[in-house]
């Protein structure tokens, strides 16, 4: 029964406390004495401080501190940027936590008052007075790397964070000069603004008499924000504990560590008592990291019979007014290394700037790099088909990697680890019945109706990463993660484990793991994380690591757990351990399974330690540090069915079919479930989310009412299948989820939308594709302008 | 100045002293300490805060406590009863409904209502019907299932 339970879609132990609200997410943990903390954010883009006048606000009531930089200074260090990409030539901007004489985007920090009352708190923020003396700002990439652009940092010539190259395989200048066909787009991927629904939240509590600083954060990354916390405010590691309780999505938007989050803790620090703030939505959008805003220039080289020969790009990407705790690696590392796709392509070459603007900064948002490149490959083979009249499927399958099971080298440097893409086409094609779709769509054009199709066949790599390679680009940190398995006596089980799950579902895969591995119900396991003190170290949940990286630890641990199971049961069989067998938590003699031990007698024994083997320590609890040999790489086929209104330009998503690859699927419905959100985020991208500034730099999308979000009403169902490709190296096979669905969807109705509007003219359109934007590309594709 | 106010939460009536500006969302979570209700947006926009006021679904953040004196409130805590899960929340978690869990209270009381006004409601009709609460996680589909199979359930339990 029990080992079946892997692979089993069994119902979530997360949700009870979910659904009957007993969740403690950090804005419900309140400490007696709880102290509110509000910030005041600039109004400006761009701004020099001249002076700050804080007494009314001082001395308003209910309030106990003000703080501006002069209190900071020295006692808050900057925020860190902890991906140090190297050959890149990357400068970073001190990003004080509180500005010291210059704001650089609207919601940089000015000052924090500290009050009893959170309404007290925000009351007083309106006393501060600043006096503000206005500077230009600039807020798309490539005009902050155009001449003459406001100057954000002065130390930083041109605004250029840094340029990063990648190139790969053979000659692309010689592809391109050779290449029968060449096709080119500019793609605008645009901002966006990932809205976990739950707002970013600290509460810290600092007690004076031992010096520890407590600490509830809305992290997906307890583990890093520990670590970087005692870099920053100067209490030292072991007598910080950060605690990531409930969190409500994070989306990447909940990796970096913040100066908000900084703040809070000096302010507990400084005034020896809990500190909570919580950021509104509004203050969200404004101060919570975003994602995308690429420029991309982008071409490809091929022959006349479809077969590519080289891709170029240029891409100037956004990174805000100062660089996140993750930033320089999301549009490089995670992106341009994988412009290959699942096509075999001989020759690559990328240039990225990324570029200081007057914006909120841009960190990772699901997908994080990945999206853009899946987005940037899938155009220019839709492009080609266009250009050389095949079947956008056709060309696919001209370019597809073959089938690998272990292995396959991409020019840019990684090595694949296994896939079939064309068998996840197949699969699609027929599910879709692709065939008698296009029959449907030749047949609406006949009566002006305008349906398209578009595919997005992708590859994409997670699971991050082997250490060394985190090392040897420039990411300040491990990427391996643990896992403590322990028994009790009454053979229950407590897993403890580094990464900091926050929906993904977790604490319901894993007990199947760990019921797979040894035979007890996943019931009898209980699954800790999120807090510092009571887990082993971890690099957190991102990337789609968890599992990939997260549970392989997970299931060594258990294997090691099995082990010493075996060798305590011989003893107690009175026999070798080399004859001794095991099948689902039973421990027998080969050939007489009818005299065993269970797990649970053995956990038992190993507890009490009565009667052990000769040099057994007690105790049956193992610890595994896992850093994987390499990363995964899941991959999938998805096609977008869409009609459009040529009247209106209003764009209807019909269908969405989606063959996804992760593996093994620990548990199915979870997968389901990753695939949905995942596919809707990206759906989302295409057709509805912006984030968006004026010249100004004023953001003009800055609340829920501005900037749309994905509703019910508007999706159809999305139809889910799937393939099963295991990770050669992974000890379960299984890859990752949980950003696959954003990382295909974008491209496929973006595609499908060019594909229906194709006998209008209409070329490109940028992304969000809104009615206005489609009907105006119409108009102008028309000659009607 | 405070203005007193009596509002009876989940069957249990509170009397207390509060600001003529507090939102009914603030005084459920920060007066009476009950967490389950949500804050999502400052704009109700989201749907995080929907609770039921004397029966019907209800922004908790569109509604001053003191508008609020005299009604009765349900919340996600109180909305079982005496038994230990309602049929909605048996099927979000029979179904996924959820993953993070943020949006949930309030999608379930507004999947409440919903089902109010239409006791056998299709998936279109319950895709409309929560146009106003905002899920980032799951995509809705599980959503939608998940207020089918409740509709089938308390219609199973009460033909
Ligand atoms: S908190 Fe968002 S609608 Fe009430
Ligand atoms: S479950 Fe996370 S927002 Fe709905």
């Amino acid at each position: 029964m029990s080992a079946s339970t892997f692979g089993s879609g069994i119902r979530r132990r997360e949700d009870p406390r979910l659904i009957t609200g007993s969740a403690s997410y950090t804005d419900d943990i309140t400490l007696p004495g709880t102290l509110h903390a509000a910030l005041l954010r600039s109004p400006y883009a761009h701004a020099r401080i001249n002076g700050i006048d804080t007494s009314q606000a001082a001395a308003a009531q209910g309030v106990v501190a003000v703080y501006t930089s002069a209190d900071t200074e020295g006692e808050i260090a900057p925020s860190p940027c902890a991906w140090l990409l190297p050959d890149s030539g990357l400068t970073i901007a001190d990003y004080h936590c509180v500005a010291k004489d210059t704001v650089r985007y609207v919601g940089d920090i000015v000052a924090v008052v500290v009050a009893e009352t959170r309404h007290e708190a925000y009351d007083a923020l309106d006393l501060i007075e600043v006096d503000y003396e206005p500077l230009d700002a600039v807020v798309e990439p490539k005009k902050a790397a155009a001449d003459g652009a406001p100057q954000l940092h002065g130390e930083i010539a041109g605004n250029q964070a840094f340029h990063w190259t990648v190139t790969g395989g053979g000659d692309i200048d010689e592809a391109f000069s050779e290449a029968d066909v060449v096709v080119k787009e500019t793609i605008i991927q645009q901002r966006l603004i990932p809205n976990a629904m739950e707002p970013r939240a600290t509460l810290a509590s600092y007690t004076a008499a031992t010096g520890e600083l407590t600490v509830w954060n809305t992290t997906q990354n307890p583990h890093i924000l520990r670590f970087l916390s005692s870099l920053v405010i100067g209490v030292p590691e072991d007598r910080l504990r950060v605690i990531a309780p409930e969190v409500g999505g994070g989306f990447g938007s909940k990796i970096a560590a913040y100066p908000a989050d900084f703040i809070t803790m000096f302010c507990s620090k400084k005034l020896g008592a809990p500190v909570k703030w919580v950021e509104s939505r509004s203050e969200n959008y404004q101060a919570t990291t975003h994602g995308r805003d690429h420029v991309q220039e982008i071409e490809l080289a091929a022959t006349a019979d479809g077969k590519i020969k080289g891709l170029r790009a240029t891409v100037w990407a956004g990174m805000g007014a100062y660089l996140s705790t993750a930033a320089p690696g999301i549009p490089t590392i995670l992106h341009g290394l994988m412009l290959s796709g699942v096509y075999d392509i001989p020759a690559i070459h990328e240039d990225v700037y990324g570029l200081y603007t007057n914006t909120t900064p841009v960190e990772a948002y699901r997908g994080a790099g990945r999206p853009e490149a899946t987005f940037m490959v899938e155009r220019l083979v839709d492009l080609l088909a266009a250009k050389l009249g095949l079947d956008p499927a056709e060309v696919r399958r001209r370019n597809f990697i073959p089938k690998f099971d272990n292995g396959h080298d991409v020019v840019t440097g990684l090595t694949y680890d296994s896939g079939n893409y064309d068998g996840a086409l197949s699969k699609l094609l027929a599910e879709s019945d692709y065939q008698q779709l296009r029959a449907e769509q030749a047949e609406a054009r006949k009566s002006g109706r305008y349906i398209g199709l578009g595919l997005s066949t992708y590859v994409e790599i997670c699971g991050l990463g082997p250490s060394q390679v985190a090392g040897a680009i420039g990411f300040q940190g491990g990427l391996w993660e643990s896992a403590i398995v322990r028994f009790h006596p009454s053979g229950k089980v407590h897993v403890m484990i580094g990464a900091s799950p926050h929906g993904q579902g977790e604490e319901t895969t894993f007990a199947q793991i760990i019921a797979g591995e040894l035979g007890v119900s996943p019931d009898d396991v209980k699954v800790i994380h999120g807090d510092t003190d009571n887990t082993p170290m971890g690099w957190g949940t991102y990337g789609s690591r968890t599992t990939a990286v997260g549970g392989a630890a997970l299931a060594l641990a258990a294997r090691k757990i099995r082990d010493k199971a075996k060798v305590i049961a011989a003893h107690l069989l009175e026999a070798a351990v080399e004859d001794m067998d095991y099948d689902d938590g039973k421990f027998f003699v080969k050939g007489s399974p009818d005299s065993s031990k269970t797990i649970q007698d053995i956990a038992l024994m190993a507890n009490v330690a009565w009667n052990m083997p000769e040099g057994v320590e007690a105790g049956l609890e193992a610890t595994t540090f896992y850093d994987p040999p390499n990363f995964v790489f899941p991959y999938g086929a998805h096609l977008a069915v869409v009609e459009v209104d040529a009247e209106s330009g209003n764009v209807e998503l019909k269908r969405y079919v989606a063959v996804d690859d992760c593996g093994p699927q620990i548990n199915p419905v979870i997968v389901e479930g990753q695939v949905h959100g995942g596919i809707v985020q990206g759906i989302g991208q295409a057709l509805w989310e912006e984030g968006v500034y004026d010249d100004d730099g004023q953001l003009l999308t800055g609340t829920m009412l501005d900037y749309a979000l994905p509703r019910a009403d508007r999706l159809p169902d999305i139809e889910v299948h799937s393939t099963v490709t295991p990770s050669p190296h992974h000890p379960l096979g299984v890859k990752g989820i949980g950003e696959a669905g954003t990382i295909a969807s974008t491209a496929a109705v973006y595609n499908a939308v060019i594909d229906a509007l194709a006998p209008l003219g209409v070329e490109a359109v940028n992304m969000p594709l809104t009615p206005e934007r489609v009907w105006r590309s119409i108009q102008a594709a028309q000659g009607r302008n | 100045m405070t203005i007193p106010v009596s509002i009876s939460v989940n069957g249990r009536r509170y009397d207390r002293e509060v600001e003529p500006r507090l939102l009914l969302v603030h005084f459920i979570r920060d007066v009476l300490g009950l967490t389950g209700t949500k804050v999502g947006c400052d704009t109700s926009q989201c749907g995080s805060c929907t609770i039921l006021l004397d029966g019907v679904s209800a922004k908790a953040c569109t509604c001053l406590a003191v508008q609020a004196d005299g009604a009765s409130v349900t919340t996600i805590e109180g909305l079982a009863g005496d038994s230990e899960l309602h049929p909605l929340q048996e099927s979000f978690w029979n179904k996924h409904g959820l993953q993070c869990g943020y949006c949930t209270p309030g999608m379930i009381l507004a999947s409440h209502e919903l089902l109010r006004c239409n006791s056998d409601p299709s998936a279109e009709e319950i895709r409309h019907g929560l146009e106003g609460n905002m899920c980032r996680c799951t995509g809705y589909q599980n959503i939608v299932r998940a207020v089918r199979d409740a509709a089938e359930t308390i219609q199973g339990g009460t033909s």
